[in-house]
């Protein structure tokens, strides 16, 4: 709390604004075409400063100079001009631009005009977000850009997403795409105790989102760009009267749905018909759906205020403040956050000095609910009462063994209550990210600036699982050297995260009579240093059970890039992009460690050349990309050096009556390099019949080579026989649609249909230093059940993360799978690994998003739907427990499972069957992600204040073939997802 | 103009010289990691990486239980001891098992092929093992140690440590030559990382480790005389005598002569048995000097992992054994034998030979179902109890040492050497051998034999119940030309209930698809 008191210090004398003594007060409305209000267009004095910008209701009072000329500037419009007339009230009628093709994008290291893009850049602005209560700002444009997909990692608090753009270009080093907020790289790797890195950032600060998909666009980001940027821009202040804006949102979170599982009554019967003596006799009376006893219905609120104007009249700012109260609905997960942001933007030397300073902070208190009682609800028998009856074990009903030390049924599932209730884990993490940049126009050149920012991303993230030792989890689990038993947990862990960012680049733009030049040429220093703090090992009586032997751990690694660009545009017709950056990555040996990435890009605006008058056709351009980024997150730090580890205390060695902590060599490849991906791209944008239409197609191709890729060393030639080594090729080819349709665009009445598509194909192409056509694969994908089983594989002529399984065989009649019966694919006369083949996907071949907007009046309303197809799962809560092997277990307990045991009965013996195909799922589906309605009140409070009303509901239903509880998890294996819950919000929000 | 292009080259001059200084930040080292130079600075350093070439064999990684050297398996299955025991029992009549773990049925079923993830966690431990041994002797020769500072006896040590990394060397080279036959073949001599090992053959090898031990065995630390855990001249000679019993197999040629001796230069160094067999695999067993000759050791609070000892002990309860009385705090309903294993000893209402460790309270004698932990007598031997009663550090992991060579199996060799044909022993020696073992296992004299009753056979069914379960039954049913043959068979031996033959190439285990895929020097075993 205490950022928070200190922020509200920092604040307050921004509150006590001073008002320039100017010549009137000038009041007025902004409104478009049809009549509707533009919210938070910016008023400025023509060729000069801005003076405050409208509110949601379009309207605006502020002070002008008599004479002045008011100029009105709102993205997405034509900017409106008038002079300040006597009565000083002036109305605005804005028309749309010739769609938003003079929209200032951010692109790395500067900006652009859109009409001058040559990159595939796709812009999501605040107005477009998808509407409702995220916590974590990815959310926000869910379903909106074609080729980038969001999977919600689960439901917990907080939780994060993973991103992908146009399928991700790599194997085993990082898939993620670079995210940019503000020009500060942001860390991916999150911090201990909290769930995901952007958790920590205020969604309602954003303004716009700015995803960089081609190498064209990226490659100025050369060393981090192979997977996509994200460039994240927050809200800044517009300078004048200061503003209010106010939200709060009310929530509640209900599960989605259950996992079906045998009823209590079901489970009596099947143990009945199909239990020994001694399994029906382990049955009780008791009736509990344990997915109801420990999932609830949650609430959460998040309030936010925020202000914008001017300090002294004269410098713009922003503040804001916000707090999120979130439960979860597993009982006793929470989520608080206190974050804070603010911008200051002044000027000096006659505006030849542009300051920009930012500071985000964030503190969040969390509660983690123990996500092991999921599976265990799942799995523990209905027949037994929640509570025991008596003291032990915290009075929850336990397996119990009486022979045995702890008393309890060994290797017997836990009460999933129990695990919940009797887990405490809370964190306090800490997040500041901040820059401030200095952008300089040179007194005796004003066409050349010089850029200078400084940023850092620094976190501090701790807590303490602590476990009462009567909990049954972790029941007597040590015994001291008196013979003494200790249970329980009373552990803390610590982290801190210091990532500094220099960059300082030189502009040069220049209009000229052979066309306009910009060139930018910079460098760039990056920082990461993560302090990892080690801990004991402690019983709930805080008795050690081991102690680590080295206090912490300082993970670093930097990247150095220099880098250049030029943008050349000509006539505005015909367009150049060129970019070559040569960046250096401390995870390289000296001989490797510099790669050059370049890029280049054309377009050619064909509207200007051919249809220049022709009304129907707003816009066509043509562009064209070509270029190479790099790729190296998401691999260890220090492979490429030779080192020596010393083992832990649990792992000494005895000679003598001494045990020594042990000396290891690590495994090492100095030939380590960067990972390479060659991307084209050609796309054609459009908008047409006066911007009623407008869109992108978009073909792409993404060549891989180098693959940083897990890779088998020759047996005896390392200290590993496992290495990531730059070994083999990937293709990713795909189709992308953006399309935008305004159906009705009338005064009273509009309404806007979005939908983008993307089709994308990726195959290996590679994995061996020699062509192998006998190389089987690298399996992966561990699942639960089968120690040391994978169901995933890349192989060479299959995509990414094929499914690896049997081939089933079924009953002609029934159609049920055939217990154990599989098919010789070899023809060799056994089943055996031999006979594994490749089956399916994870990643979706198509993805799309539909999105649709209206306004009626002083209504409005959306939805956001979202459909994948091609994706495959494992189902891995069916192949795990809907058997008859699980439920009616040899080792003499009784457990629940899916009702996939009533439909196929499979007896779940031997090894084969949890790697059958039976269990590789279809997880197509179409999500209607979110519905949304608002309603517009107006003045309030003595026309002080503006009131809008809205209410939504996220994840509003799902339709698919998966006979799993969510067909939508990242991974490929669905196996105890937490519930993604349904979420009713109501919101307010106060403009004053 | 000139102006603007003079100071911008000025300022890129400056620019350009911190950004040089920048680039040296590239270089960073790891916190706690360190190089080898740190690593072998001091005598306790060495001692520290000795520790490795010993503790890879006892532990599966560096940190902790869940830590794994061997990529590509789970890390809990990937120690030494218990890859090495489900190679040796699980194909043979001493062991099944109920798990449904990829390829472990295979082992049994003795349709095993070269992508079998067991066989490829061993072939990988052995062959880390002897990369770690290499390193240790590359940082062992007598000039690095000089220009570490280090001299006098902390230099003679190091020497010691050396000889012990090459002893450590040739006994996994022997295991790799007993089960893979030709595998690759890498020594100090080669570049980490960038030499790719040529494959060696099953000839090649023998003489090599019989080089080995040879030109070790008389530097070596007299025996008995080294400090627990670490090799003594006597290993090395154990690991001979071993190598001569098995040379027909390995080379075409016999050499029992050779057996015979070295076998009886280590009973000559003064090792005898301990007085009570049962005592034998219990979690104090590390008193048992003067039986156990080389062990690899674990401890339940220091050296932790899922295999070796506390695999054998917790994965041979279940049913209705209460865990409790083993010393651990559950069974994993794991491994069992068969009927040819408890048939050896009669009727066991009447018998005498306390070797008969069975439980078989709820247990089916016959095997119906290979994944049912009740088919089948469960095996009594490892204990994570001390001789007193009292129960190990930990319930989790076990305290019990595996002994690698003790003296039982010497006499063994000499014995069967002996039967053979070998004429460097004598028949009355043999026979005092055996029943030396066999006054043990029966607490009295009962069951001693004369001289005419000493067979190869009678020898082969001695090993199975002296030796039970210590990793010895795939190599002693080769010998005796009883593995695949139809001569011999066991319950679903080659995936028949009755049992049945195999073909012959599968007294070889196939080389990993993994390393055929990665190393072009190599070609798999004939069959496979």
């Amino acid at each position: 709390m205490n950022l928070k008191r200190l922020l509200i210090v920092i604040l307050m004398p921004l509150f006590v604004l001073q008002a320039n003594a100017q010549d009137k007060v000038v009041t007025g409305k902004v409104t478009n075409a049809s009549g509707a209000p533009i919210a938070g267009a910016t008023i400025k004095i023509k060729g000069g400063k801005s003076i405050g910008s409208t509110s949601a209701d379009g309207s605006f009072s502020v002070k002008a100079p008599t004479n002045a000329t008011i100029e009105i500037v709102s993205v997405g419009y034509s900017s409106g001009q008038m002079q300040v007339p006597a009565n000083g009230v002036m109305n605005f009628s804005l028309q749309p631009t010739t769609d938003t093709l003079d929209e200032v994008v951010v692109i790395g290291y500067g900006t652009a005009k859109k009409k001058d893009l040559t990159g595939s850049i796709a812009v999501v602005s605040a107005k477009d977000f998808v509407k409702g209560q995220f916590t974590t700002p990815e959310q926000l444009i869910s379903g909106k850009v074609a080729g980038v997909s969001i999977t919600p990692n689960g439901g917990a608090p907080g939780s994060g997403s993973t991103i992908r753009i146009r399928g991700g270009a790599s194997l085993n080093a990082s898939n993620d795409p670079l995210i940019v907020i503000d020009g500060v790289p942001i860390d991916n790797n999150g911090i201990s105790g909290s769930a995901n890195a952007l958790s920590l950032i205020n969604p309602n600060d954003i303004e716009s989102f700015n995803v960089l998909k081609d190498a064209s666009a990226a490659a100025i980001y050369g060393s981090r760009a192979s997977n996509g940027v994200i460039i994240i821009t927050t809200k800044r202040g517009v300078g004048g009267k200061a503003k209010f804006n106010f939200s709060s949102m009310t929530s509640v979170y209900t599960p989605s749905g259950k996992i079906d599982v045998l009823s209590a009554a079901q489970f009596r019967n099947f143990v009945n018909a199909n239990g020994k003596p001694s399994d029906i006799a382990l049955m009780g009376t008791a009736n509990t759906d344990w997915q109801n006893e420990i999932y609830r219905t949650a609430i959460g609120s998040d309030n936010n205020i925020s202000m914008s104007g001017a300090i002294f009249g004269k410098v713009p700012f922003r503040a804001s403040l916000g707090y999120l109260n979130q439960q979860g609905i597993l009982r006793g997960g929470r989520l608080q956050r206190t974050s804070a942001a603010i911008v200051i933007s002044p000027k000096f030397f006659n505006n030849h000095l542009k300051v920009d300073f930012n500071i985000k902070g964030a503190v969040t208190e969390n509660q983690f609910a123990n996500e092991g009682a999921i599976g265990a609800a799942v799995g523990f028998d209905p027949t037994k009462p929640v509570q025991s009856g008596n003291n032990r074990f915290g009075g929850y009903w336990e397996w119990l063994d009486p022979q045995s030390t702890t008393g309890l049924k060994s290797l017997a599932p836990i009460n999933p209550v129990g695990l919940l209730n009797q887990r405490d884990d809370r964190s306090h993490v800490e997040r500041s990210i901040g820059n401030v940049q200095f952008d300089y126009k040179f007194h005796f050149l004003p066409e050349l600036r010089a850029v200078l920012n400084l940023g850092y991303d620094i976190s501090k993230g701790g807590g303490t699982v602590v476990i009462n030792d009567s909990a049954a989890q972790s029941y007597k689990r040590f015994k001291d050297v008196n013979n003494r038993f200790h249970g329980g947990v009373n552990n803390a862990y610590r982290q801190t995260n210091q990532n500094t960012l220099m960059d300082f680049y030189f502009n040069y733009a220049k209009n000229t009579s052979f066309g306009n030049i910009d060139l930018t040429a910079g460098y760039s220093y990056q920082a990461f240093k993560t302090t990892n703090f080690n801990f004991s090992d402690n019983t709930f009586n805080g008795t050690k059970i081991n102690s680590p032997v080295f206090p912490f751990d300082i993970p670093e690694n930097r990247l150095i890039g220099f880098y250049s660009r030029l943008q050349y545009s000509y006539k505005g017709k015909y367009l150049l992009t060129a970019t070559v950056r040569r960046d250096g990555s401390s995870r390289f040996s000296q001989d490797n460690r510099w790669g050059t990435f370049p890029s280049v890009a054309v377009g050619w605006r064909i509207k200007d050349e051919f249809f220049k008058n022709t009304k129907a056709i707003n816009d066509l351009k043509l562009r064209f990309g070509y270029g190479v980024t790099g790729n190296q997150d998401g691999i260890p730090l220090y492979l490429y050096q030779p080192t020596y580890n010393l083992g832990s205390n649990q792992s000494q060695y005895q000679f003598g009556n001494t045990f020594y902590n042990i000396y290891a060599p690590a495994g090492y490849n100095s030939a380590l390099r960067w990972e390479q991906t060659e991307m084209l791209n050609a796309g054609i944008d459009f908008a047409l019949f006066n911007n009623r239409v407008t869109g992108t197609v978009e073909y792409y191709e993404r060549k891989t080579k180098d693959l940083l890729n897990a890779a088998n060393q020759p047996a005896g030639s390392n200290f590993t026989n496992i290495i990531i080594a730059n070994v083999g090729n990937l293709i990713n080819k795909g189709v992308e649609l953006t399309l935008n349709l305004a159906m009705v665009s009338k005064k009273d009445f509009t309404w806007d249909l979005g939908f983008n598509i993307n089709y994308n194909k990726n195959e290996i192409t590679n994995l061996t230093l020699s062509p192998d056509p006998t190389y089987v694969g690298n399996t992966f994908g561990g699942f639960s059940g089968g120690t040391g089983q994978t169901i995933l594989i890349n192989s060479v002529g299959h995509p990414r993360g094929a499914f690896y399984t049997y081939k089933q065989i079924y009953d002609e009649k029934t159609g049920k799978p055939i217990d154990g019966l599989f098919e010789d694919i070899n023809r060799d006369g056994t089943i055996n690994s031999g006979d594994l083949y490749k089956y399916k996907q994870v990643d979706p071949v198509v993805f799309m998003g539909i999105n649709s907007n209206f306004t009626y009046k002083k209504w409005n309303g959306g939805f956001v739907m979202r459909a994948n197809v091609g994706n495959y799962l494992y189902n891995n809560v069916r192949s795990g427990s809907g058997t008859v092997r699980n439920i009616i277990n040899p080792i003499g307990v009784l457990r629940n499972g899916s009702t996939e045991v009533l439909e196929s009965g499979l007896s779940g013996n031997g090894e084969k069957y949890y790697l059958s195909d039976y269990w590789v799922q279809n997880a197509s589906f179409l999500r209607m992600d979110n519905i949304n309605i608002g309603y517009n009140v107006g003045k309030v409070f003595n026309n002080k204040a503006n009131l809008r009303l809205s209410a939504n509901v996220q994840n509003v239903f799902v339709i698919t073939k998966y006979k799993g509880l969510d067909p939508e998890i990242s991974g490929g294996i669905d196996n105890n997802l937490y519930v993604r819950p349904r979420v009713f919000v109501f919101g307010i929000g106060l403009d004053f | 103009m000139k102006r603007f292009i003079l100071k911008t080259a000025a300022l890129a001059f400056v620019v350009a010289s911190i950004f040089n200084s920048c680039t040296k930040k590239l270089d960073l080292q790891p916190t706690n990691d360190v190089t080898a130079a740190i690593a072998y600075s001091t005598p306790l350093g060495y001692k520290q990486n000795l520790g490795k070439v010993y503790g890879a064999f006892a532990l599966t990684g560096n940190y902790g239980p869940g830590s794994g050297d061997i990529a590509g398996i789970d890390a809990g299955t990937s120690d030494f001891f218990r890859l090495f025991w489900k190679a040796q029992e699980l194909s043979t009549d001493e062991a099944v098992v109920a798990w449904g773990d990829p390829g472990i049925q295979d082992f049994h079923l003795m349709n095993w092929g070269p992508t079998n993830p067991m066989l490829q966690g061993l072939y990988y431990r052995s062959l880390y093992q002897i990369s770690v041994a290499n390193e240790f002797l590359r940082q062992s020769t007598d000039d690095k140690v000089a220009s570490r500072g280090i001299t006098g006896v902390d230099a003679t040590n190091i020497k010691q440590y050396a000889l012990e990394a090459r002893f450590i060397r040739a006994y996994q080279y022997w295991v790799l030559m007993d089960l893979f036959g030709n595998p690759p073949f890498t020594t100090e001599a080669d570049v980490v990382g960038v030499t790719i090992p040529k494959q060696t053959t099953r000839t090649e090898l023998f003489n090599y480790i019989e080089s080995e031990l040879k030109a070790i065995e008389t530097p070596m630390i007299a025996a008995k005389t080294n400090e627990y855990g670490r090799a003594d001249k006597a290993a090395s000679q154990a690991l001979l005598a071993r190598l001569y019993l098995n040379a027909k197999v390995y080379t075409g040629t016999a050499r029992y002569n050779d057996a015979i001796t070295y076998a009886k230069k280590v009973v000559d160094a003064g090792y005898t048995p301990i007085s009570n067999y049962t005592q034998l695999m219990l979690a104090d067993n590390h008193t048992n000097t003067s039986e156990n000759i080389f062990t690899i050791n674990f401890d339940g609070l220091k050296t932790q992992n899922w295999g070796g000892t506390t695999f054998l002990t917790h994965a041979s309860i279940g049913g209705s054994m209460n865990a409790a009385d083993y010393g651990v705090d559950g069974g994993w309903y794991g491994i069992r034998t068969t009927k040819s294993i408890v048939d050896l000893y009669g009727d066991l209402s009447t018998n005498q030979d306390k070797r008969a460790m069975f439980y078989n309270n709820g247990q089916n004698k016959e095997i119906n179902d290979l994944t049912n932990f009740n088919d089948g007598f469960a095996v009594t031997r490892f204990k994570n109890k001390t001789k007193a009663g009292a129960t190990g550090a930990s319930l989790t992991w076990v305290d019990i040492d595996m002994p690698i060579f003790r003296i039982a199996e010497m006499y063994l060799i000499y014995a069967e050497g002996v039967t053979r044909g070998g004429t460097t022993g004598d028949i009355a020696t043999a026979t005092g051998y055996i029943n030396i073992l066999r006054t043990r296992a029966y607490g009295n004299v009962t069951g001693n034999i004369a001289p005419g009753q000493l067979t190869t056979d009678f020898i082969l069914d001695e090993r199975a119940k002296e030796l039970m379960w210590e990793g010895f039954r795939r190599t002693d049913l080769i010998r005796y030309d009883k593995f695949t043959e139809g001569t011999y068979l066991w319950p679903w031996k080659g995936g028949a209930k009755d049992g049945t033959s195999v073909s012959a190439f599968r007294k070889l285990y196939p080389i990993p698809s993994s390393d055929l895929t990665s190393n072009p020097n190599l070609k798999q075993n004939t069959g496979y």
